[in-house]
């Protein structure tokens, strides 16, 4: 480990500071829900969730929440994802793959315009009566 | 590209509780397991694990914190692991039979900060609690670690670092709350004969029984102690600084270490700190575990090598300390306080607090209370939100009857002073102490006679010796107190104990001796009918002192529920009890020795203390 000046100090904080973001709690810009069922993890699902956290490693985001679910429903269309930007109704992908997620990533979750190509629908099932 | 392990990027952050208390209830056998299981998931590229320093809420160890979400679960077991992996941590499901239910209630409080026992807590001294391994100095740095150092070093003179520490009216945690700013001034002016350099001393003798604060402090964020005495040395001008903790906390000692090479490694300590020219190291110092080298001239003598024994003062350490030179003592939590103050400014820490006493009070919670654990509370704050709302009260349904503070050098508060609110001068007021921050809670089971023999013996046991009214007086305290709790009291000793207790307060030589008294003489004031019901009607209202206790069989009782069991008769080693299987038992009063055993061994509650 070299010894650090003040300048570097600052910058390992800010490289060291948003790979902990997860921990403190603050606003997302979107949460992406990869559904993680058997059939999702057996389809592919795993790789969708890879390519999507390296994505967001490799842009340095802090503000995009990764998250997994269990089966949705509709085997048939895995690997699936969900997308939840603020203010905004989730809009639901099919039929996934890495290079699919990562254009999801860029074009909707930051680009904010829904790849229709991909979509299922928007709008997410019911939880409550 | 990520220049080091911790710069990667998970969707889950597992902070699994590494303090002792969790450790020793196989916390890392239970991130063994998880790390297990994860790689059969194959989850290692998603979730990561994080081991953190002591979470508080001690009572529910072991203990783990799911991030992004604050997903508290508690009593975890190994065997847990499998099912949690695969539901929560793969599929998102959060597990609800492993989280918090609070007392008399159905429904578990999934997330930390909606449980009562967080809720009214503030960080300041514990602000990294949960959030980084107290073993990678990235993840201290990440959190504002040294950024108050930086400024410290390159935008401060010496003079201006101590205003600022004045201003915030920051007073010593250790127990006595002398203003830090004032005590740093003092070394800083002091002359240091035959010229040479100044010390730095951090005090991590932790010894009051049932406290754990200094312990926890270190094991979880080191990084904020060390900060603080680099930024203490450059306002005193000292060029090193010690760090004397006990060898039984084993884990501090360990994260210490790493700490301390981390820093070094990373030009935060040593020569030429941040490339500023400022040279200051720190040295961890062992201590045997004498509750006497918590004092600060004992201390002093200790690091030196020489017996643990205090000497008059003045000379303060400031004017002559550690071989003979100026020296600054402060305690582990005034340290950690430091960075934020220079950091955020002597204002905000102003702002949390009474009048005279700032900032906030980290307290070890233990006793007869239901939320045990490590609490950090802002001055002022009343004993009946800690005790009700943070501590969830007394356990089993006892009444509360008063709470220890500040150890064996503190005393008893009674419940009528329940609302007493927690500052350095109300403490002490009511006869007792903040102390570092023990509290430990009594309930209506507890005999304030037996307490206060407790924590005599403790000082008797502890006293060094070296001034006669310690080394008599504890003991001559004692003997007494032993000989009221034996039913052996005669009416003039409450006087006796009370003279004695004063002269001790008054003539001994170090801090221990002339704290020693103050558990009996807080039980003397507030609990005087307990002594005189020892003493005059050789009663023990709480029924602890078992000699003074009377056991007798209820017949009915013991016929009706019991059918006669004979598990009394067969367990008395006296033979004091009379009967046969099916009959009803009787004691023998001539013959019991108030061992009480019959009451211990019946299953019916036939036995009856009086």
């Amino acid at each position: 480990m070299p010894k650090l000046t003040i300048d570097e100090l600052a910058k390992m904080r800010d490289r060291t500071r948003r790979t902990m973001i997860p921990r403190e709690g603050g606003e997302f810009r979107a949460k992406v829900n990869v559904h993680m069922g058997t059939c999702g993890i057996a389809a592919g699902a795993r790789t969708v969730m890879t390519a999507l956290i390296e994505e967001v490693e490799r842009r340095g985001l802090t503000d995009v929440l990764l998250t997994s679910s269990g089966c949705a429903g509709l085997c048939s269309r895995e690997p699936m994802m969900t997308v939840e930007t603020a203010g905004k109704p989730p809009v639901k992908y099919v039929n996934l793959d890495a290079a699919k997620a990562r254009e999801i990533l860029e074009r909707h979750v930051l680009g904010g315009s829904i790849v229709q190509a991909y979509a299922l629908g928007v709008g997410s099932e019911k939880t409550d009566a | 590209m990520p220049e080091t392990a911790t710069e990667k990027t998970y969707r889950l952050h597992l902070m699994v509780c590494a303090g002792t208390g969790c450790v020793s209830n196989h916390a890392f056998e239970i991130k063994t397991a998880l790390e297990e299981e994860i790689r059969k998931h194959k989850l290692e590229r998603e979730v990561t694990i994080v081991p953190t320093g002591c979470n508080g809420f001690c009572e529910r160890g072991p203990i783990m914190v799911v991030q992004p979400g604050n997903i508290f679960y508690q009593h975890l077991s190994v065997k847990d692991v499998p099912h949690l992996v695969e539901e929560h941590f793969l599929k998102g499901r959060p597990v609800a039979k492993l989280m918090y239910v609070p007392p008399a209630e159905k429904t578990p409080v999934p997330v930390l900060g909606d449980i009562p026992f967080f809720k009214k807590q503030v960080l300041v001294a514990l602000r990294n609690r949960g959030l980084i391994d107290p073993e990678k100095i990235e993840e201290s740095i990440a959190r504002d670690g040294y950024k108050a150092l930086a400024k410290a070093l390159t935008g401060m003179t010496p003079e201006a670092i101590i205003a600022e520490v004045s201003r915030s009216g920051l007073r010593g945690r250790g127990g006595a709350g002398f203003p830090t700013g004032l005590k740093w001034q003092l070394v800083r002016s002091a002359v240091s004969p035959n010229g040479g350099g100044r010390y730095i001393v951090c005090n991590g003798d932790e010894g009051d029984p049932g406290a754990f604060m200094d312990r926890s402090i270190l094991e979880a964020d080191p990084h904020s102690v060390i900060e603080g005495m680099v930024i203490g040395a450059k306002a005193i001008g000292a060029t090193a600084g010690f760090v004397y903790v006990r060898n039984e906390y084993p884990l501090a000692v360990a994260r210490l270490g790493v700490a301390l090479e981390q820093a070094r490694a990373y030009g935060l300590l040593g020569t030429d700190i941040l490339g500023t020219g400022f040279d200051f190291d720190i040295q961890i110092k062992r201590g045997a575990g004498a509750f006497v080298c918590g004092e600060e001239t004992a201390l002093i003598a200790s690091i030196e090598g020489r017996l643990g024994e205090p000497r008059p003062r003045p000379p303060y350490p400031a004017q002559s300390g550690l071989w003979g030179k100026p020296t600054c003592i402060n305690n582990v939590e005034t340290w950690a306080n430091v960075p934020l103050i220079i950091d955020r400014g002597s204002a905000w820490f102003a702002g949390i607090g009474t009048a005279t006493s700032k900032g906030t009070k980290v307290f070890s919670l233990v006793g007869k209370i239901n939320n045990t654990g490590l609490v950090e509370v802002p001055m002022g704050i009343s004993l009946r939100e800690i005790i009700y709302e943070i501590g969830g009260g007394i356990p089993a349904g006892k009444a509360f009857k008063a709470v220890q503070t500040g150890g064996p050098s503190g005393g008893c508060i009674p419940k009528e002073q329940i609302d007493l609110p927690i500052d350095y001068e109300s403490l002490a007021a009511a006869g007792s102490m903040m102390g570092s921050g023990g509290m430990v809670v009594m309930d209506e089971d507890t005999c304030m006679v037996d307490v206060a023999r407790y924590f005599l013996s403790f000082t008797r046991d502890e006293s060094c010796g070296k001034c006669t009214p310690c080394r008599e007086g504890t003991k001559a305290m004692l003997d007494i107190l032993t000989r009221i709790t034996e039913g052996k009291g005669v009416p003039e000793d409450i006087v006796l104990l009370e003279d004695l207790a004063r002269a001790v307060k008054d003539t001994a030589l170090c801090g221990l001796g002339k704290t020693a008294p103050n558990p009996v003489l807080t039980t003397l004031r507030y609990f005087r009918d307990e002594y005189e019901a020892h003493i005059e009607r050789r009663k023990c209202p709480a029924h602890v002192c078992r000699q003074l206790n009377v056991y007798t069989i209820d017949p009915d009782l013991c016929l009706a529920k019991g059918k006669g069991c004979d598990v009394c008769r067969r367990n008395c080693a006296s033979e004091a009890i009379r009967g046969e299987k099916g009959q009803a038992h009787a004691v023998l009063q001539d013959k019991c020795i108030k061992c009480g055993v019959c009451a211990d061994v019946c299953a019916f509650g036939a036995v009856r203390v009086e």
